[in-house]
């Protein structure tokens, strides 16, 4: 196996939320990401499931020091990120670029497409010549499905799909090793998910990218992913190969959430036993003792109050966070 | 891998020798101004109004302190005489009085707006992007100016540094900023919180690029409407400040002061109030048409 391009261990972000006090406040930690970790090696997709709130965006920005890490580590190329100066994380970045979930609110209004692809690449090569960036930028507009022809328009003159294909361009423009893709479809219309997805995919293969790709959909997950992790109130549930967790999925989360996809068959959907999660999401400020899954898990004993999982691997690198994963 | 990336990639062929260029904001907004007829009507309408100032005193028979010693008195209109607007009740030209008034006025509207601009928008970018401490700084120093009152504000200056016209400017853009930095601020912050930032972060621009081509682009047809208003504000504060003796001084003089003259003067020769104030009004009109076509002009989806 090649070294891992990024590794991340034992990953905690805290935000400090103000819960109470009139002039002095009084805050309390909400556990966004609670000790995760994960390597990624290069030209891999890692996919990131979980519900809303789960942490998984924060993760995702976590990775590019976007936000304060609380502890642990993310190491990019053998190097240590967390703790760097500016200027070093802006070296790093040069090599791990972001694709946002909302398309249009990603890009400046009052910058013409052109130039919005073209920023990362003046950001980092100064030194280019005008005609060059623009050469660069045309033929990735054109690899991105997108007409050269249209680097003078504005973002709120594209449509959602197109608008996203205009960031991909800009998280592409340096060559990236690294893309963390964060919900990149779920703003879109159902009709242009697929083609976004596959483009993403061609561009992971003629570039030989590594992606993080975070999402809620199962099926966009599975459709792109190598390895996924699924991820509950900020920690790790289970991370394993798309095989073997869409197969034989083993934590009852991901058991769970499986059942909640549909089957395009009729006769298989009804006869499929539903697994309904009772209660909401736990607030991430005051997580269950234990497991945090158990106030919602049916599995749930007195042993998952009082322990917190840890992880255990079945046979084929299977990773699962439950004390109950064989039953 | 990312080898394939290797410098000596042929031109890519198919973009072709019609390459479109790319074009920036400026140009957009440039050409959407000119189509855009009020605002060009205004931009030429200030432009004579500002050409006829500088040089208009030099074309006259009548210098604007000179007094008409055969006439000291009101004379109506005369073109015998060569007063072409008539005299004041000194007997002093009111057409060379009103375009040197205008440009004094028009300087010190520019100028000190100017100031209050430069200042206010770097103040407000800075406080509003950084926030936390040195946000808390700036606008409690912000805070501390709102407090002095503008006059005991000039008069100190004046008495530290003597009297003298820049120091009028430096006066009324100190307190003009002010405002102007508390609404980039505000706006700054809405921004900030946008997604489209974060991805200028991600994309590696430094606090300052990101100030200069996200910030300030997107503030800046709110602040375009500001300094409209600005202006006139200024034109009004300096006539005030001459009113108590701080700014211009006799025989020199401005639209404000001679507004203030005319009015007092209405019922005898109305014409000292109407020929400066026809010109002040045309110019704020003009400006407020002009900042409305500029915000309208800045804003891509303004087709
Ligand atoms: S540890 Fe217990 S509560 Fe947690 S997932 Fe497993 S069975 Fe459910």
């Amino acid at each position: 196996m090649t070294a891992p391009l990024l590794q991340v261990k034992d990953l905690k972000v805290h935000f400090p939320v103000r819960t109470g006090g009139v002039v002095i406040g009084r805050y309390q930690a909400l556990r966004a990401v609670d000790g995760v970790s994960f390597d990624l090696a290069p030209g891999e997709t890692l996919g990131i499931v979980g519900e809303s709130g789960c942490g998984k965006t924060t993760l995702g920005r976590a990775v590019l020091q976007l936000l304060p890490v609380t502890s642990g580590a993310v190491t990019w190329l053998g190097q240590e990120m967390t703790g760097l100066g500016a200027a070093a994380v802006k070296a790093a970045r040069e090599h791990m670029q972001i694709v946002f979930q909302d398309p249009l609110a990603s890009l400046d209004p009052r910058m013409t497409a052109g130039d919005i692809i073209a920023e990362p690449l003046r950001n980092y090569h100064p030194e280019l010549s005008r005609a060059e960036v623009t050469r660069r930028v045309g033929e990735l507009m054109e690899q991105v499905g997108l007409l050269p022809a249209m680097v003078n328009r504005y973002p709120h003159e594209f449509s959602g799909g197109q608008c996203q294909r205009i960031g991909i361009a800009r998280a592409m423009i340096l060559k990236p090793k690294l893309v963390i893709c964060d919900e990149p479809v779920s703003a879109l219309d159902v009709s242009v998910r697929a083609q976004v997805v596959n483009l993403l995919k061609d561009l992971q293969k003629t570039f030989g990218l590594a992606m993080l790709f975070i999402s809620h959909d199962l099926a966009v997950v599975r459709h792109i992913s190598d390895r996924v992790l699924v991820l509950y109130l900020g920690k790790a549930m289970e991370l394993a190969t798309r095989e073997s967790l869409y197969q034989a999925p083993r934590h009852p989360y991901t058991r769970a959430l499986m059942s909640a996809v549909p089957i395009p068959d009729p006769v298989k959907e009804r006869a499929k036993p539903r697994i309904i999660l009772a209660g909401d999401l736990p607030s991430p400020l005051d997580p269950p003792s234990g497991c945090v899954f158990r106030t919602r898990c049916p599995k749930a004993t007195a042993v998952c109050a009082a322990k917190e999982p840890v992880r255990e691997t079945s046979a084929h690198g299977h990773d699962v966070w439950c004390h109950h994963w064989r039953e | 891998m990312t080898d394939m990336a290797a410098p000596d990639v042929p031109p890519a062929s198919n973009i072709g020798p019609d390459a479109i260029e790319g074009r920036s904001l400026w140009q957009d907004a440039w050409r959407r101004l000119m189509r855009n007829k009020a605002a060009v009507a205004s931009l030429i309408i200030l432009g004579l109004i500002a050409f006829f100032s500088v040089f208009g005193p030099y074309a006259l028979a009548w210098t604007y302190d000179q007094i008409d010693w055969d006439h000291v008195e009101a004379v109506p209109p005369s073109l015998a005489l060569k007063h072409y607007l008539g005299t004041d009740s000194v007997g002093r030209d009111l057409l060379a009085r009103t375009l040197f008034g205008g440009r004094v006025s028009l300087t010190v509207g520019l100028l000190a707006t100017s100031v209050a601009l430069f200042i206010g928008v770097t103040v407000g970018a800075v406080s509003g992007y950084l926030g936390g401490k040195v946000d808390q700084l700036l606008m409690r120093f912000v805070d501390l100016m709102y407090s002095v009152p503008l006059t005991f504000f000039v008069i100190i200056l004046m008495v530290l540094f003597g009297r003298n016209f820049i120091l009028m400017f430096l006066a009324i853009g100190s307190v003009e900023w002010l405002t102007m930095a508390r609404i980039v601020r505000g706006q700054t912050l809405t921004l900030k919180h946008r997604e489209f930032m974060e991805a200028a972060r991600a994309s590696g621009g430094s606090t300052a690029s990101i100030l200069i081509r996200h910030v300030v682009p997107n503030v800046l047809g709110v602040v375009i409407v500001y300094v409209t208003l600005t202006i006139p504000q200024v034109i009004l504060l300096e006539s005030f400040l001459s009113f108590l003796g701080l700014g211009v001084q006799e025989p020199m003089t401005s639209w404000g002061v001679l507004i203030n003259e005319g009015a007092a003067e209405l019922e005898i020769t109305p014409r000292t109030l109407i020929v400066p104030a026809v010109f002040m009004t045309a110019t704020l009109f003009c400006l407020n048409f002009l900042g409305d076509g500029l915000r309208d002009a800045l804003d891509p989806k303004d087709r």
